[in-house]
């Protein structure tokens, strides 16, 4: 491909689906005079059985899906290798699998992950991204019938990292996938939790958490095409922001076609505004082509603490600054208790904490 | 031996149009081991004086004051006044979505008690006291207050009471909504607290049937703001008989 393809999509910021991101953040990665490391940077210590793994050079596996998005095009120019995860037939993989980045400072980076899951195959995939990147990524879930992926995606990044991110999820008949993208670091961070059906009985569900502190831009634009019947969605996202120019964008665009009766979706997302100061932009988005669905619903709502729950806390002798840490851990609590790791999930409320501390919460 | 003292005590709350003055003077002293009943008509103020004890950041104090053993409770935070020992069973108990109750006591017992309660003899008090308030030790694990029915709500105030072990409990309309099983059940609940403790009790009501489980000392009629009358129990029993209308015409 040449580079005049690449410069010609590079975003002006007007566009719609850049329209909220700070491009002169982006440290290079959409700037195609910059080069991009494109060696696999996901790393498994050990698979389960069940599982394999193997680098396959890019230009002998095209993308799965076609894409409109300017990073991820690039990462697809970029990307050398293909990092490409086997879940095989019928198996029902005990463990999580992990996958854990390796970042190399100062240096951008561009990765594609390839997670295949076979006929009614079941697994767990956690992918830890930690440490100072800038990175962007493609990452596609293929899911045959019948089977089920969990990925639970952590981005406990550290404060200059930058890292723009794909995550397509391609669901065949009877198949369940669940996405939980964790990000509570990094200094911008933009990803697109995506989802297309392939067959009937299929279902997706996007959680996700996100809290940011002073100057972190947290972006998480879903979107969800229902374009077979009878297929199902749930989109629960919540977010907390503290602290100056803290910012999060929650796209949630949901689009049912008129092929797609008996479609069933509802999508959420939920902000809290510890400070002044911090802006949460939500946009839920359902179009809607035919009259012949299970139901189709969103709501969004962001607020302040509520008063009388930390009043009733008070009141037991809880100290104000204990009373708020509660009252987070209980608004993220119903998205965090999904990770299912009792571990991770502490970490990450720990981290809340430490970073709630920081701008004095 | 503690003193809740509640001097000519004076409140507002913010409203669209303005200030609306709410309490008009409230003179009341609340000893260890006394329970006193307050009986009074809907919206007279008894919830705002419970509310306005405990520290509600929604009203605001215009004058009197209110001191516990001569400490000066209005200048405490709300936290602060939990610690010295004042405790409001609330009437309508808020829920926190996302914090268990088993969490939840362990973080107040902690904070009251300057200590974390040791955790094998604290699983067994909480037991216990769940026990014999009748509640199903699977109220532990669920969020404070979520979905917890009117009745149960009630139970888990009550519940907060025998662990935090106060010196001075409101208890706002705890009866209301309560079943007669639930009703001695919780007032049982109530007495072992006094009797274990010497607690002192302002117990509102609109009800004479609590006040068969739960004996008052001296009862009090609440109207337009302030205490209008003051007797023994057989003061509960007239009002049961007759109403409020000698105090609310005036
Ligand atoms: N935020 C508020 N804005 C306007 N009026 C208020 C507010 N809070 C309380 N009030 C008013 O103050 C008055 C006293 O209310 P309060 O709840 O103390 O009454 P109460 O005696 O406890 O009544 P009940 O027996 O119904 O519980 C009522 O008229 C009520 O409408
Ligand atoms: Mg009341």
């Amino acid at each position: 491909m040449s580079t005049l393809t690449t410069n010609y999509l590079v975003p002006t910021g007007r566009e719609e689906a850049w329209r909220f991101t700070p491009l002169n953040r982006l440290a290079g990665l959409l700037d195609s005079t910059v080069a991009l490391t494109s060696t696999n940077s996901l790393v498994a210590k050990s698979l389960p059985a069940g599982v394999s793994s193997k680098l396959v050079a890019a230009l002998d596996l095209a993308p799965m899906a076609t894409t409109l998005d300017a990073a991820t095009i690039r990462v697809r120019e970029a990307v050398t290798e293909v990092l490409v995860l086997d879940i095989a037939k019928d198996s029902e993989v005990s463990e999580p699998i992990h996958l854990n980045r390796v970042t190399i400072d100062g240096q951008a980076q561009a990765s594609r992950l390839l997670v295949n899951v076979g006929t009614n195959a079941k697994a767990v995939l956690i992918i830890e991204n930690q440490g100072n990147a800038v990175i962007a990524e493609d990452i596609e879930y293929v899911l045959a019938p019948g089977s089920s992926l969990k990925v639970i995606v952590l981005q406990e990044w550290d404060a200059k990292t930058v890292h723009l991110g794909s995550h397509h999820a391609i669901i065949d008949r009877d198949a369940s996938f669940t996405s939980l993208i964790v990000t509570v670091g990094g200094s911008v961070v933009r990803l697109l939790p995506t989802v297309e059906y392939r067959g009937p009985g299929s279902s997706a569900e996007l959680f996700g958490l996100y809290f940011a502190t002073d100057g972190q831009h947290l972006e998480h634009r879903m979107h969800v095409d229902h374009n077979v019947p009878n297929a199902k969605s749930r989109v629960n996202y919540k977010g907390a922001l503290s602290g100056d120019k803290a910012r999060s964008v929650w796209i949630g665009d949901v689009h049912i076609r008129a092929e797609a009766e008996g479609t069933d979706t509802y999508e959420l997302n939920r902000n809290l505004l510890l400070s002044d100061g911090a802006r949460a932009d939500s946009v839920p988005n359902l179009e809607i082509e035919t009259g012949e669905i299970v139901g189709a619903g969103h709501a969004s709502t962001t607020g302040r603490f509520d008063d009388e729950q930390l009043f009733y806390l008070s009141s037991r002798g809880i100290p104000a600054q204990i009373a708020r840490r509660l009252v987070i851990r209980g608004f993220f609590s119903e998205i965090i208790g999904k990770i299912g790791s009792q571990e991770i999930e502490e970490r990450l409320m720990n981290r809340i904490d430490d970073q709630l501390a920081k701008v004095g919460a | 031996m503690s003193t809740l003292e509640i001097k000519n005590l004076q409140v507002s709350v913010a409203t669209e149009k303005g200030f609306t003055e709410i309490l008009r003077g409230v003179d009341l002293t609340i000893k260890s081991g006394e329970t006193h009943a307050i009986m009074g008509p809907n919206g007279s103020g008894k919830s705002t004086l419970a509310y306005s004890i405990a520290g509600h950041p929604k009203y605001t104090i215009t004058g009197g004051s209110v001191t516990l053993d001569g400490a000066d409770v209005l200048a405490m935070t709300v936290d602060e006044r939990a610690k010295a020992g004042l405790f409001l069973a609330m009437q309508y108990p808020v829920e926190v979505p996302g914090v268990s109750v088993t969490n939840f006591l362990r973080t107040a017992a902690t904070a009251i008690r300057g200590e974390a309660p040791k955790l094998r003899t604290w699983v067994g008090e909480v037991k216990e006291a769940m026990a014999s308030l009748n509640m199903d030790a699977e109220f532990a694990e669920r969020n404070v207050n979520e979905g917890f029915s009117g009745g149960e709500k009630k139970r888990h105030e009550i519940l907060q009471l025998e662990l935090l072990k106060p010196k001075i409990a409101i208890l706002d309309e705890t009866d209301s909504g309560l079943d007669v099983d639930a009703l001695r059940i919780v007032s049982e609940g109530v007495n072992r607290v006094k009797a274990n403790s010497d607690l002192g009790v302002m117990l509102i009501t609109h009800y004479t049937r609590i006040l068969r489980y739960i004996k008052p000392d001296f009862v009090h009629v609440f109207a337009a703001g302030r205490i209008v009358e003051e007797g023994g129990p057989e003061l509960a029993d007239k009002l049961e008989d007759k109403g409020y209308a000698e105090y609310t015409t005036a």
